[in-house]
């Protein structure tokens, strides 16, 4: 059995920024493994423990810097990990969910996995797209926003919880194979121990170009351009309270005492 | 003639108010784009739910008459062929958990560039899409250079459409392959029940992930002490296990409204602000003076939270836990 786990390296931008041609300046972004993916290779790493024979496998869309990323993933307990980068990519603005789920199907048909765990979104875009029409285009069923999963591949059977807004949740049962979006909370992700980071080091990092993957660089053509990015104008009047911690709580509190909400 | 077809959501027999938003987003898109808006309604009781939606502004209702609750693998195989009834060139829908449970293999068969979680459309030629992101620090727009896209809305951004509308209302047979639904909703569960109700407070002390350890929260439930407060959170507190379920303030938590929301670490992810956005006073205490939560906030302090929840603890006479 294989599971196929999509990752991403996301960039956090620092408190203070810039923002220079159509994105933030990279001397402001800071890069982690994006918070709903690391749920998703804990979802998968466990079943892996829990179950004989069965290998995951990372993929990534990224340039060389994201390696160190996808060796935590491997620290975790991946097996071995795909980085698929190519020089057409470098100076992309960005990539269309259509251009990346293009990619990792590409990836997901050479590997033939059981099932493919996603995240439900990217912290830095957000698209919260990209697990389903992956799904789409490899012909799988799917299911968005899971975060309780009670998996069977023998069965061909995943038990999922979907959580819908306001706190309730759809309880679903779907046909394997399948891509499915990984809910942050689904469980507790580990951290990476020394002796996993050292084996880290040995496993498999495969990197693989458009060319190899059998995709020319017309099928990332997107008609969306990004056109701008701005800081958007508070729409808020927020007072701020400044001066020592000393003075603003105490401008805090008195505000507190006047409105009446608290007394003494 | 461009036109746009919306698609309504509904759970468990209700239209969900997003519903009526996409009406009014979806009326001023098909006016720039100089064609008619079209809703498509697939499942429940969609002669009773058409006619709710019959609004102001709408052109066409198409209705799908196929079981009782969402399911992905109906909605896939409908829209595609209500798109082609409808003549449609652009497609709207919610940019909801469900929403995204379709839409991106339903652009993605229809070959239609996807743009998810709007907040703006600007129609024309070129069709310009505005959304957030970097957690909601930056804004971006991008030019559609296509006649036909998909386009999903954030839900609460636009107004919901009123008025009484006068859109013919059509039943459609569509072809369902039961061999292409390969999942089954069985059920739903309400989850956060419990003995604190966090809807009914008055005054909430909500924490987020400002506040780095667990070993670190009796800070605030100090303060909570000290105000006579109750204590929320954000999500990542609760999906780390550090507050139960019932604490959680957001899109899939509780929707809250005190008369003082005290946000301390917490951004203002779009999926929070849903939850809190209808408090009567907010104050932020946070480090970053570009975080969201200031967009919001009515009051705020630009700082560290370790250093300003002691101070406040000790204002109201509490005693500051060393950490
Ligand atoms: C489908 C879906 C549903 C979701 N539902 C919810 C929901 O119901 N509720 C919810 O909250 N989220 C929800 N989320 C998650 C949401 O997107 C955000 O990830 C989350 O709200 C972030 O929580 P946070 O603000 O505590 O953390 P962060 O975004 O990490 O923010 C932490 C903040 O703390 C500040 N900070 C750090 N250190 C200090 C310090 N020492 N003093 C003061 N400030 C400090 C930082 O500047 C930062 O602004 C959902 C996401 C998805 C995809
Ligand atoms: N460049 C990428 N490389 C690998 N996986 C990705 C990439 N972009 C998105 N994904 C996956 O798709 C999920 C949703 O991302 P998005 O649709 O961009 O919000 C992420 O959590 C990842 O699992």
């Amino acid at each position: 059995m294989k599971i196929l786990v999509t990752v991403k390296e996301v960039a956090e931008v620092e408190d203070e920024f810039e923002i220079s041609g159509l994105d933030i300046d990279e001397s402001y972004l800071e890069y982690d493994l994006n918070e709903w993916d690391d749920y998703a290779v804990e979802e998968a790493v466990q079943y892996s423990e829990e179950n004989d024979d069965v290998e995951v496998v990372t993929v990534t869309i990224g340039p060389e810097r994201s390696e160190e990323t996808i060796r935590m993933a491997l620290a975790k307990g991946a097996d071995r990990a795909i980085r698929v980068w190519d020089d057409s990519l470098e100076g992309v603005d960005f990539l269309s969910t259509e251009a990346t789920s293009e990619m990792l199907a590409a990836v997901a048909e050479e590997e033939d996995p059981d099932i493919v765990f996603s995240g439900v979104q990217s912290d830095d875009d957000a698209n919260g797209a990209t697990g389903v029409m992956l799904a789409n285009k490899l012909d799988m069923e799917w299911a968005a926003v899971v975060n309780t999963l009670d998996l069977d591949l023998d069965e061909g059977v995943a038990g999922v919880h979907r959580e819908l807004e306001g706190g309730i949740e759809e309880l679903t049962d779907v046909r394997t194979p399948a891509v499915l979006t990984i809910q942050s909370g689904i469980n507790e992700p580990r951290y990476a121990s020394l002796r996993g980071i050292r084996q880290a080091q040995q496993k498999p990092l495969d990197v693989q170009s458009l060319d190899d993957l059998g995709l020319d660089t017309g099928s990332l053509d997107s008609p969306l351009e990004r056109t701008s990015m701005y800081e958007p104008e508070s729409e808020g009047d927020a007072t701020i309270w400044e001066g020592s911690p000393e003075d603003t709580a105490g401008e805090l509190a008195d505000f507190l005492r006047d409105k009446g909400v608290v007394e003494g | 003639m461009t036109d746009v077809l919306a698609i309504a959501e509904h759970r468990r027999g209700e239209l969900r108010d997003v519903s009526f938003e996409l009406i009014t987003a979806g009326r001023e898109l098909a006016s720039e784009v100089g064609g008619d808006l079209h809703l498509g309604v697939i499942s429940g009781d969609v002669d009773a739910f058409a006619d709710d939606l019959n609004r102001d502004g709408v052109d066409a209702i198409h209705t799908v008459d196929d079981g009782e609750e969402f399911n992905h693998d109906v909605y896939a195989q409908a829209i595609p062929q209500l798109f082609e009834e409808a003549g449609a060139d652009i497609l709207v829908t919610p940019n909801s958990v469900n929403g995204l449970d379709y839409a991106p293999a339903v652009a993605d068969d229809l070959d239609l560039p996807l743009v998810t979680d709007s907040v703006a459309l600007d129609g024309g030629d070129v069709t310009e899409v505005t959304r957030e992101q970097y957690g909601g620090k930056v804004e971006t727009t991008y030019d559609v250079d296509s006649e036909s896209f998909a386009v999903t809305v954030r839900p609460a951004e636009w107004p919901q459409a009123e008025g009484d509308g006068d859109a013919e209302v059509t039943a459609v047979d569509v072809d369902i392959d039961e061999d292409a639904i390969r999942s089954e909703v069985t059920g739903f569960e309400e989850v956060g029940g419990g003995d604190v109700d966090i809807s009914e407070a008055d005054v909430l002390v909500s924490i987020g992930r400002g506040i780095e350890e667990e070993e670190n929260l009796v800070l605030v439930e100090e303060l909570a002490d000290a105000l006579g407060a109750t204590l929320s959170s954000s999500r990542p507190i609760v999906d780390n296990g550090w507050l139960p379920k019932n604490r959680q303030v957001g899109q899939s938590g509780k929707v809250v409204t005190p008369d003082v929301y005290i946000a301390i670490g917490i951004s203002g992810a779009v999926q929070h602000v849903a939850g809190m956005k209808g408090a009567d006073t907010i104050v932020a205490i946070n480090t970053d003076p570009s975080a969201p939560i200031y967009d919001l906030a009515d009051y705020g302090i630009v700082d560290d939270l370790f250093d300003i929840v002691p101070e406040l603890i000790e204002e109201f006479g509490g005693e500051a836990p060393n950490l």
